[in-house]
């Protein structure tokens, strides 16, 4: 591979206008502008749907010890984080104790 | 916050706990692209083009499986879809903000920055200096973020993998996500699609990213609409 790789940074260049478009459209529409119902109605669970769908197989099946399955330690530690950002919404300490957790299981652990 | 300059230091203030949480996720995405053969010039262009962490990634891991540019539009566009609804908490907060700046708060928009400003403020009674203190919060977790990633992109590779700390992603996405289930219908939604991902996991080019989030959106439609009917025909 040499050269400047056009096809990824028009890739890149289109993403990152879509991007902008999806950030800046209800801030830039007008206040009286009619936005579907059905639209409004979807977007809601955008967030709720999107996120875990990120996160679930990061945490289920990243480093697997041979012969499992999942990756317990990771499960363990991504419940007690989730536990506690539902109750605390605190950023920063949701993903210290889950760094933490995660740590002393790997390192600790008896089994 | 009498001042354009306090109400920017308070922004600053309010947003550090999520701007430190968001390094570790910059550094892991800029050593992902160093560690997935990216051009460093091509994946510094990526976090100031998109400025999206989540999209940014998927964008990575897709170009190094040389998957169709239409794949990594499409998925980057879906990760991305949630700043849509953002979009639509936050417009009545900028009513009266300038077109211009507009755009450039749009840009600058993320996860963080929304839920700093739709859980401190009425979105009805938004304060005085509104303009000064988002600039504050989201100007910082830019350069933060920027920096991150160069960093990740030269010395990610240095921590040790034992670490693991690729872990901090998953965990600012629970962050994230957590407080946002406030409805039975939005638990449907997310636990809908946590399963879909788990199941889907061995498709090809992130289509299972695809699958679960349209299959989750869809739950929480259903499950509202479900709920609608029960209480209707209750009462």
């Amino acid at each position: 591979m040499s050269g400047f790789d056009w096809s990824n940074w028009l890739t890149v260049i289109f993403a990152g206008v879509l991007t902008l478009g999806i950030r800046a459209s209800f801030i830039v529409l007008p206040p009286d502008a009619k936005i579907p119902a059905w639209l409004l109605d979807s977007l809601k669970y955008v967030a709720a749907a999107v996120l875990p769908a990120l996160a679930v197989p990061d945490i289920l099946f990243r480093d697997v010890p041979t012969g499992e399955v999942f990756n317990f330690y990771r499960i363990a530690a991504g419940l007690t984080a989730a536990t506690y950002a539902y109750k605390t919404k605190d950023i920063f300490g949701t993903m210290a104790l889950g760094m933490l957790v995660l740590w002393l299981l790997k390192w600790w652990s008896p089994l | 916050m009498n001042t354009t300059r306090s109400a920017f230091l308070a922004g600053l203030r309010d947003q550090a706990p999520g701007i430190l949480g968001n390094i570790p996720f910059g550094l892991i995405t800029g050593a992902a692209a160093a560690a997935a053969g990216i051009d460093p010039w091509l994946a510094l262009g990526m976090s100031f083009i998109l400025f999206t962490g989540a999209g940014q990634l998927a964008a990575i891991s897709l170009m190094a499986q040389n998957a169709p540019p239409g794949i990594v539009v499409l998925t980057v566009v879906i990760v991305s879809l949630r700043l849509m609804m953002y979009s639509a908490a936050m417009a009545p907060y900028f009513r009266h903000t300038p077109t211009a700046r507009k755009w450039l708060f749009s840009y600058l928009m993320t996860d963080h920055a929304f839920a700093l400003v739709t859980t401190r403020f009425d979105k009805h009674d938004p304060p005085m200096h509104m303009d000064a203190y988002y600039l504050g919060a989201s100007s910082t977790m830019w350069w933060v973020w920027q920096a991150g990633v160069a960093v990740g992109l030269f010395a990610g590779t240095l921590v040790p993998v034992t670490w693991s700390l690729d872990f901090a992603i998953p965990l600012v996405f629970l962050s994230l996500v957590m407080p946002a289930l406030r409805t039975r219908s939005h638990w449907t939604a997310a636990i809908v699609a946590s399963l879909t991902a788990a199941f889907c996991m061995s498709l090809p080019l992130k289509l299972g990213l695809m699958v679960a989030s349209v299959a989750g959106v869809l739950a929480g439609l259903l499950m509202e609409r479900f709920r609608n009917v029960g209480t209707e025909g209750a009462s």
